[in-house]
């Protein structure tokens, strides 16, 4: 089998197995529009200054939602004894890990595209004219944090205290993502040009890169047994 | 017993060499630099801070080269040097977190300013803190080994990366940025001393830690066969 057979192999049983639960999608949803709607509460009725702190509402959302979907990457292949299975399959380890990351991927931008006419709507934002390049940018900073949230789950499955230990790793490493995708999504909810937004998209392709590279590489340490 | 005793004598050497270096080195600080004509004597605190964030740098950079070797070669001496260099680093962060307040409240009037140097430092701060909790987090020793040498990995690779997105985005919210003057030729005398003497310290702190750690493990080994 090629390793495209393979990624998709997984791939395929995970999004089957999360489409029979529901689970997590339907927990990242409810909990994404819960947040949204608290973060609301936080500023005066009418105020003004929600336009400029929405791109940061908007990041937070998706950042605690992903990370809320990101915990369970490994959760059932542990408790259940599957990643022995994974591993003893005829495949590298980069195979494992890149179908992971696809489906963090997959749920998150699933959360992420159904919260946008969300938001549209409470925040009175005309998204539709900037969708395309909104898309572009939400799509690479979600990859960036499925990234490293996927190579620092597979460490956080095997501690402690699993649920906390995932974003007290994963915020400080994904900093220039945050930043990089709120000033970008700020730019273009501003009608900023292109090469405000392309600024700063450059900037989280960058680390896509080379985090890719670098979770590739590292991956096969971490689930040795 | 041999063993230990074979070392004590040149560590301790390096010990009080490292005690005359300090004391020369608070001297030239306090008695020899000139004092700073705008900042006065707060000034002084720079020839801590600056050394301070000079070894901590120094600390991560261990803690990233000894990731990639135990990674590559499994050797437990390995891990042990980079969890010894992640302490020490996180140490001498806090100290430039601590320091670096004392001087700004009275040179910029504030404590904290959201300025590109401080807030990298901060998340560095936050990385490696994370870092020594993953160790405390995972039970098995060598699992922890592991983890935490991929985690010393990407942590040290994320800094510059998050040092341009600070630069990048304080570029666009411009903040009143306050540069050094030039130093005078007998201040440049005592900073180079005092990052002499603090790099001393790091490696004397270093090396300690890592034979405690060394010692820790034999004594755990010895606890593992008198039980079996």
């Amino acid at each position: 089998m090629t390793l495209y057979r393979k990624v998709a192999a997984i791939l395929w049983k995970d999004l089957l197995s999360e489409f029979r639960t529901k689970e997590m999608i339907f927990s990242m949803l409810v909990f994404s529009l819960m947040v949204t709607v608290i973060f609301n509460f936080s500023f005066p009725p009418g105020s003004e200054f929600i336009d400029d702190a929405l791109p940061g509402i908007l990041w937070m959302t998706f950042v605690f939602a992903s990370l809320l979907g990101m915990n369970r990457t490994f959760v059932y292949e542990v408790d259940k004894g599957c990643l022995q299975g994974l591993m003893l399959a005829p495949m590298s380890r980069s195979a494992i890990y890149i179908s992971k990351l696809l489906v963090n991927f997959v749920f998150i931008m699933l959360v992420e595209l159904t919260m946008l006419p969300f938001f549209s709507i409470f925040f009175h934002l005309d998204l539709l004219g900037i969708i395309w390049p909104l898309l572009l940018v939400v799509a690479c900073s979600t990859l960036g944090f499925a990234i490293i949230g996927t190579l620092f789950a597979a460490i956080t499955v095997n501690t402690r205290t699993r649920e906390v230990m995932l974003p007290i790793l994963h915020f400080p490493v994904a900093i220039p993502i945050i930043i990089g995708a709120v000033q970008a999504t700020a730019a273009l909810l501003q009608g900023q040009g292109w090469d405000a937004v392309w600024g700063w998209l450059r900037m989280i392709i960058a680390f896509d890169i080379i985090f890719l590279v670098v979770s590739l590489l590292t991956f096969e340490y971490i689930i040795e047994e | 017993m041999q063993l230990q005793s074979r070392f004590e004598r040149p560590v301790r050497a390096v010990g009080y060499l490292l005690l005359a270096a300090m004391v020369v080195n608070l001297y030239l600080i306090f008695f020899f630099a000139p004092e700073e004509r705008s900042m006065g004597q707060i000034q002084k605190i720079f020839y801590f801070h600056v050394p301070c964030a000079w070894v901590s740098f120094l600390a991560f950079f261990v803690v990233f080269v000894y990731s990639i070797a135990y990674l590559w070669k499994k050797e437990r001496r390995y891990d042990l040097i980079a969890h010894s260099a992640g302490e020490i680093g996180v140490v001498f962060a806090t100290l430039v977190l601590i320091t670096g307040p004392i001087w700004a409240r009275p040179v910029w009037n504030t404590w904290w300013e959201w300025s590109p140097r401080l807030t990298l430092f901060l998340v560095l701060w936050f990385i490696f803190v994370a870092y020594l909790m993953l160790r405390g987090f995972v039970e098995d020793k060598e699992k922890a080994a592991r983890f935490s040498a991929v985690f010393g990995i990407v942590g040290f690779l994320d800094v510059p990366i998050v040092y341009l997105s600070i630069r990048l985005w304080r570029d666009i919210h411009p903040s009143p940025v306050v540069r050094e003057g030039g130093l005078a030729p007998d201040m440049w005398v005592a900073f180079g001393f005092s990052l002499f003497t603090f790099t001393l310290l790091f490696i004397y702190l270093l090396y300690l830690r890592v034979q405690l750690q060394k010692s820790e493990v034999a004594l755990s080994d010895l606890k593992r066969q008198l039980v079996y």
